[in-house]
């Protein structure tokens, strides 16, 4: 993401002074010692907690070849399963865009009776196990609910629980480059001519693209994944409230290890290309303005 | 008159911003609002821009009472202390901000851009970031996206205070010159007052939220209106009860000049090209003098020695209230 403040480039100024190591070096490199001690221990951290597992995970999807994967991830359970998992985290994710921002927004710019009370509870949904938010969720909107929405059981309870989920993310992400952001900017506007909702869409708008992109992209990511919070109140019901997280772990109860690796696969690409795309379509905003 | 300011009361708070303000700004002239911080300059130039809105009285702008116009209807060009850049725009797109608002013509807005560029000395940096450039560079920018929108009256709150003493230095003595050449009203707010003094046609003194004095800089240096004005613009001495400037003091080795004051010199230093003496007098007062070198050598001046002090005639001087 390229939503972090970029920091100047220092020169390795030490380098011209410090002797050459004797004999041609395998890899020409301008690191220091502590730098290239530091680089590969974070490599070899991040290559056993998420390169060599995500490996695992494709190369057991593809023992069974190209023609098993296929008919794995289109098998009509499997695929209604899948389909209802993204289209559910697309749709909490454009929600999560507007809302979000609209949250992030309001806690930034507005002063109001407990807001300090509100900034604690949006980071609720992270801190919660999501078994118990699974709970909270079932007891509002389960049987009997006392708000009127009986939403178990349906597709639109796993909408809800990836909402509930992903709530903080785009507000996490805004806030503090709302925060950042000069009033004094949006005041040259205005005397430039600009209306409130001109300087919002082109002045405002462009900083927050890529905090909101990025909040956007977690969110998505974050639904794909998601279990704990729905189990209790999807229900699971095939081809209407089971989602794919589910059909996995169906699918190694089975002992069908390569079925599960195959549709962990899919998602995991889509996932990757839904990060990439987004990416790139904040690099394209930022640079049009 | 360009901008009449009348019956201008502002508070924040319990806090007197501006206490019945009135002023009137000449059209096509370099005006300065000098203060000290805090004196509610900066809060009159934001009302004159509608960014502040006034408690009561009146502003207006070329005729026009501008009182309840928002900011957008004004016409003011704005350049604030920390440049308020649009970060993700090019230096280009920053400049023609305000013309593409306005919606006008491609052709018209590119050309005015290169126009302007070139004025503020930016052409070769037209497509870069307002992260590539330097203070001073960026305030340029930020000068000619004021201008690009033809202000009726440019305003600038500090311009030059987030910028280190030499590139200060080189922008005031260009804003001088860029004045001469776009003759827009222009107003910026300072709390130097040797820029104000050396760039502006007019000075505006402002403290604790009421104009002190409106006058040239000659005016203002030479005839101060009271204690306050005599010594923000420069150094300021008190000599038998009156303030004077301490290059106004004339001394003397000899009892010769009739109600010369007697005292003792304490210290002696020397300040390049300039003398500076504190004199002891037997009232208890510690008086500043300052003299050229040559002329301290000429009367043969030493530490402890008795000398007779009395202004020069035609000395600028404010009576101290007591």
């Amino acid at each position: 993401m390229t939503w972090a403040p970029t920091r100047p480039e220092t020169p390795p100024a030490d380098l011209e002074q410090r002797p050459l190591p004797r004999g041609r070096p395998l890899l020409q490199t301008n690191l220091t010692t502590a730098s290239g001690i530091g680089l590969g221990v974070a490599m070899i951290w991040f290559s056993m907690l998420v390169l060599i597992p995500l490996c695992a995970v494709l190369i057991t999807a593809s023992e069974g070849g190209w023609g098993a994967f296929w008919s794995t991830v289109t098998h009509p359970q499997t695929f209604a399963a899948i389909r209802l998992t993204l289209l559910s985290a697309a749709a909490v994710t454009l929600v999560n865009v507007v809302m979000g921002t609209l949250i992030a927004w309001v806690l930034v710019r507005d002063r109001f009776w407990g807001k300090g009370a509100l900034e604690v509870l949006i980071d609720l949904p992270f801190a919660l196990p999501t078994l118990v938010a699974g709970l909270v969720l079932l007891s509002l909107y389960g049987k009997d609910s006392p708000v009127g929405l009986e939403l178990a059981y349906t597709p639109a309870s796993v909408f809800l629980a990836f909402l509930f989920v992903t709530l903080p993310f785009v507000v996490r992400m805004v806030q503090p480059v709302l925060e950042e952001l000069e009033v004094e900017v949006e005041e040259a506007a205005a005397s430039l001519g600009a209306s409130r909702a001109t300087t919002f869409r082109r002045v405002i708008l462009p900083a927050l693209v890529p905090a909101i992109t990025a909040g956007a992209a977690l969110s998505f990511a974050r639904g794909v994944g998601e279990y704990g919070s729905l189990v209790l109140l999807s229900g699971n019901l095939p081809y209407r409230s089971e989602v794919a997280s589910v059909r996995i772990l169906g699918s190694i109860e089975n002992d069908n290890l390569a079925g599960a690796a195959s549709v962990a696969a899919l998602l995991l690409v889509i996932s990757l290309a839904v990060i990439v795309v987004l990416d790139a379509m904040q690099r394209r905003v930022a640079d049009r303005g | 008159m360009s901008i009449d300011v009348r019956g201008v009361n502002k508070r924040f708070g319990g806090f007197v911003a501006l206490d019945d303000v009135n002023v009137s700004i000449p059209t096509g002239q370099l005006t300065a609002l000098l203060g000290p911080s805090g004196g509610g300059k900066s809060t009159l130039l934001r009302i004159i821009a509608g960014l502040e809105s006034a408690d009561s009285g009146s502003i207006e702008i070329e005729g026009t009472d501008a009182t309840q116009l928002p900011p957008q209807r004004r016409n003011v060009g704005f350049v604030f202390q920390h440049y308020a850049v649009f970060k993700h725009l090019t230096v280009a797109r920053n400049v023609s901000f305000g013309m593409e608002i306005r919606k006008r013509p491609r052709a018209e807005i590119t050309q005015r851009v290169d126009e302007l560029l070139s004025l503020v000395h930016l052409s070769q940096f037209a497509d870069r970031l307002p992260s590539q450039l330097s203070g001073g560079q960026r305030q340029r920018m930020a000068l000619a996206r004021a201008l690009a929108v033809q202000p009726t009256v440019l305003l600038l709150d500090e311009p030059f205070g987030a910028l280190d003493a030499k590139v200060r230095k080189e922008l005031r003595e260009w804003l001088r010159r860029l004045h001469d050449e776009v003759q827009v009203t222009t107003v910026f707010v300072t709390h130097d007052q040797e820029e104000a003094m050396e760039v502006a046609d007019e000075i505006v003194v402002i403290n604790h939220g009421r104009v002190e004095q409106v006058g040239s800089p000659d005016d203002l240096y030479d005839r101060p209106a009271n204690e306050f004005v005599m010594s923000f613009l420069g150094e300021a001495t008190t000599l038998g009860g009156t303030l004077f400037r301490p290059h106004d003091i004339e001394v003397a080795t000899s009892p010769l000049a009739v109600g010369g004051i007697e005292g003792t010199i304490s210290r002696i230093q020397r300040v390049g090209f300039w003398v500076r003496l504190t004199v002891l007098t037997d009232d208890g007062e510690a008086v500043a003098v300052e003299m050229t070198r040559s002329h301290a050598r000429e009367l043969g001046l030493a530490h402890g020695q008795t000398v007779w002090l009395s202004p020069v005639p035609r000395a600028a001087r404010v009576s101290i209230a007591v």
